[in-house]
């Protein structure tokens, strides 16, 4: 009966494969108009006038701009800076100014084609080091959103007295999330309550958002989710924005609105990873051991804050990598341009500053003449190693089992020799390389987010004994649901089918949080099981309960005379631990995971491209509660890191993106990855519900350094930045050649 | 007048010619289960099969398509009575947010009726027109070749 460690079906499977799972643009809303956003199109400016021509049926349509807005107008998040609609002042190339909604869908995007924004340009400011340098200030007194230091030990002397120094700088460029169902969301208004429906990751993130927009208090707004076709962090945020706007249409024209981007639209201005400098100066023993880091970081956060202080927060807490080192100081700043905010995806923060570690180790191993395989192996961390923050790590610390097991797994020593003969004979096409890369990934919210929060989530229980998981946690693919509803069937010694989950909708779930940072499984999954054992608890109170139909009694008769019972859980942080976040000092995160990969691959001599010819990752979680879900995560953050490696690469120019399709912006098809293998460890860690610490994130750290480190033993050149791109390589082994 | 046939149901269609059939099938005929990823033939989430073929539906003007067939993933089975493939996807994890399911379902299909090879290879060749954001598409080429060689 035990459901968690089995592969449970998703409950909402059957949906999804019969085609008949209701998207937000599948929904048919009566009467609804269809709402488009007119936008800036120049990078920095101040709209003058706004022409409207006269050829189109204006009187068919609805038209709103900052003046309709009956609150305020700002998009809620970390920082009160970003409009709803632009108020005068262009930031970013697609600011939107105005919104149009038409009953007619076609017509409703024809309208944009007859709208003329007149805007007196200001100079731009598009790279991280004109803002940096306040080439024009264009946020705040200095364009910087935020700045944190670590501090371990005294870095500069340890710096200076250190044998071996090594220093390197290290760049990551844009992605783009692209889930492929595009962001839309729905809106109208029942009564006084506004009511707004779609695509989304964090029901209570746009219900927070939009109180001041409407100057409603919590009980007039209801958001509910919808099935949603992949977030990956793109959800997060954003449907704050496109929320607003729906429901913003809604008020004037009286209507229900939808609004739903094409591909377009969502590539051009919603948000995408944060592209991020870093550099890092090392001092080392002779041997390779870890004597002093010196690291900086810069990202770019585009032009409102968004999330970026959370983003570079998690990017500074990992920037070390999981090694321990006794000396560290690391500065870290997101800095804004002119370009369209960058929010979270996947890793948030930490593929970025994981990158650059990894492929330093790469440089040291170079210098030192070493196997960077025994310089990692060397420093990593283990039961009793002191992280930057001063951080002990007491538990379920995995480093040495993750990579030692990717390396036996993918024969280290034979594969590398059969490349080295593969490579010295000039008569094969390509030149084959191995590599190999070691990450940590916290666990949950970073420092003290998860005490911000204060999380809630529960159970209900009704009187025929059915049972239903109450969380606004949501299901976008990742399998939370079915997740979520094994570790309550566990808890209960129900069978998984005995428990349902209730869709996420603020009128009907607790705040369990955000769906974001791999905490869903750890942190409400957690909570859940506490419910659950409560609930059973008071079940019991008659004894012990023999099979379902005593379960069924003992729940009427919990019931008594009401319909169900609910049994919340509050989010408490774990007894012992703490987080100075002023001064970045102590447990960072309640726990870590850790994962290795090795990537095997070959550049044709000819045209420079690669083919990926073995993937293998060893990744910790601490218990699979489905092993499927877990694996399945495993594999398909795999794979969008091997697409940020090698085929992903964003164009901007004047701060606009210039490859905003799925054409021209190249992601993974199945012909482009070999079959990964994945090999789960399971370290239990004593605080997660049955040991399990998560895993959404981690898998998108690690390929990204692999696959450069691989790139590097093919060619024999360094890589420091990403995507390597065929015409890259060619670049660099010509001019290697020439020199 | 555009007569078609969808999922063997004789249908017709009065509006512009130019209309997509993706469009027609999601708005005029309330088959919701083709879905709009990119609208340009990039990403096969509007995969349908046309006389067997499998097409993108988002290029296809409907005005072409007088006296065709059209399936879509609603004629592979539904919920209550899943078809062979689906329930391969169900129990092999190959719909994770399930927006590239039903294409991936089409495409599949055309696949099986073309002989069906459960080789890796040529599995991935197959869906190579239809793009998955979550699975890495892996637990996909598991479903299908489970489905084609009839294991559970
Ligand atoms: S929507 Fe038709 S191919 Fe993407
Ligand atoms: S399952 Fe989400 S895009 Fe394929």
């Amino acid at each position: 009966m035990r459901s968690v460690g089995a592969n449970a079906r998703r409950k909402e499977g059957p949906e999804k494969v019969g085609g008949t799972a209701q998207y937000i643009d599948d929904y048919d809303i009566p009467g609804a108009l269809f709402g488009v956003s007119v936008r800036s199109q120049v990078p920095a400016g101040r709209i003058k006038a706004v022409h409207f021509d006269p050829a189109f049926p204006w009187q068919e349509c609805v038209v709103a701009d900052a003046r309709d807005i009956p609150g305020q107008n700002v998009v809620r998040l970390l920082g009160d800076d970003q409009p709803l609609l632009a108020d005068g002042v262009i930031r970013h190339p697609f600011e939107p100014v105005l919104l149009v909604a038409h009953p007619d869908r076609a017509t409703a995007w024809r309208a944009l084609k007859h709208v003329r924004l007149e805007v007196e340009p200001e100079e731009p400011v598009f790279t991280m080091e004109d803002s940096l340098a306040k080439k024009r200030v264009i946020w705040g007194e200095d364009n910087v959103f935020k700045t944190i230091t670590i501090k371990k030990g005294d870095c500069a002397a340890a710096l200076a007295a250190a044998p071996v120094v090594v220093e390197g700088t290290y760049s990551v460029p844009h992605q783009e999330q692209a889930y492929i169902e595009n962001q839309g969301m729905a809106a109208w208004f029942e009564g006084e309550t506004l009511v707004v429906m779609g695509s989304l990751q964090c029901p209570y993130y746009v219900h927070k958002a939009l109180q001041p927009i409407f100057a409603l208090p919590p009980e007039k707004v209801r958001v509910l989710h919808c099935v949603t076709g992949g977030g990956f962090g793109g959800k997060e945020e954003y449907p704050n924005m496109l929320g607003g706007h729906a429901a913003l249409l809604a008020l004037k024209a009286k209507r229900p609105v939808k609004m739903i981007y094409d591909r377009l639209e969502d590539m051009l201005a919603t948000t995408k990873r944060h592209p991020a400098v870093v550099r890092h100066r090392t001092g080392l023993t002779k041997d390779g051991r870890l004597l002093a880091q010196e690291i900086d970081i810069v990202m770019d956060g585009g032009a409102y804050m968004t999330l970026s202080p959370v983003v570079l927060s998690r990017g500074i807490l990992h920037a070390t990598g999981p090694y321990e080192c006794p000396a560290v100081s690391v500065t870290a700043r997101a800095v804004a341009t002119n370009t369209p905010p960058n929010g979270a995806f996947r890793g948030f923060g930490a593929p970025q500053t994981l990158f650059a570690i990894e492929m330093h180790w790469e440089k040291i191993a170079a210098v030192l003449k070493k196997d960077s395989l025994e310089l990692r192996r060397a420093n990593a961390v283990k039961i009793g190693s002191v992280l930057a923050t001063g951080q002990v790590l007491k538990e379920s610390v995995s480093a040495a089992e993750v990579l030692e097991k990717t390396v036996k797994r993918v024969g280290w020593d034979k594969t590398k020799k059969a490349h080295a003969r593969w490579n010295a004979d000039a008569k094969k096409p390509t030149l084959r390389g191995l590599g190999l890369a070691l990450v940590h990934h916290g666990a949950g919210f970073t420092g003290n987010g998860e005490d911000y929060l204060k999380s809630r989530a529960g159970v209900a229980v009704d009187r025929a004994g059915r049972v239903r998981v109450l969380a606004g946690s949501t299901e976008m693919g990742q399998g939370a649901t079915s997740t979520l509803a094994q570790i309550v069937a566990d808890a209960l010694e129900l069978p998984y089918d005995a428990v349902s989950v209730e869709r996420p909708d603020t009128a009907k779930v607790p705040d369990s949080g955000p769906t974001v940072a791999s905490r869903t499984t750890m942190v409400v999954g957690g909570l859940l099981r506490r419910a659950a054992l409560d609930l059973k608890t008071a079940l019991e109170a008659g004894g012990k309960l023999r099979g379902p139909a005593a379960f069924k009694a003992a729940a009427k008769r919990l019931c008594g005379t009401a319909p169900e019972r609910r049994f919340l859980a509050d989010y408490h942080r774990a007894a012992g631990s703490s987080f100075d976040d002023k001064n970045y000092v102590g447990d960072a995160y309640g726990c870590y995971g850790y994962a290795a990969c090795a990537v095997e691959l070959e550049v044709d001599k000819a045209t420079y491209e690669v083919k990926l010819l073995r993937v293998v990752t060893a990744q910790d979680v601490g218990k699979a509660v489905n092993p499927g879900v877990v694996e399945g995560q495993i594999v398909g953050g795999s794979v969008q890191a091997l697409g940020w490696a090698l085929l992903e690469n964003c164009v901007y120019k004047d701060g606009a993106l210039q490859n905003p399709r799925l054409t021209d912006y190249v992601i993974p098809t199945a012909l482009d990855v070999p079959d990964i293998d994945v090999i789960v460890v399971e370290n239990p860690y004593s605080n997660g519900p049955f040991g399990a610490k998560g895993v959404g994130e981690m898998p998108m750290d690690v390929p990204g350094p692999a696959v450069a480190a691989a790139l590097l033993a093919a060619t024999g050149v360094l890589f420091t930045f990403l995507p390597i791109l065929p015409e890259r390589i060619q670049e660099a082994l010509c001019s290697q050649e020439a020199a | 007048m555009i007569r078609l046939s969808v999922n063997g149901k004789r249908r017709s269609y009065a509006g512009h010619p130019f209309k997509r059939l993706l469009d027609v099938l999601r708005e005029d005929f309330r088959l919701t289960g083709s879905k709009e990823g990119c609208g340009e033939g990039e990403c096969g989430a509007c995969s349908v099969l046309i006389d067997g073929e499998p097409v993108n539906s988002c290029l296809i003007p409907v005005g072409q398509l007088e006296g065709a067939k059209i399936e879509t993933v609603e004629s592979l089975g539904t919920p209550e009575k899943l078809g062979r493939l689906q329930k391969a996807f169900l129990e092999h994890g190959g719909a994770q947010c399930g927006i590239c399911t039903p294409g991936m379902l089409v495409a599949a299909e055309a696949h099986r009726r073309c002989g069906g090879s459960t080789k890796r290879q040529a599995l991935c060749r197959a869906l190579a027109g239809n793009l998955c954001r979550c699975t890495g598409y892996k637990h996909i080429i598991e479903s299908v070749a489970a489905a084609l060689s009839g294991k559970r």
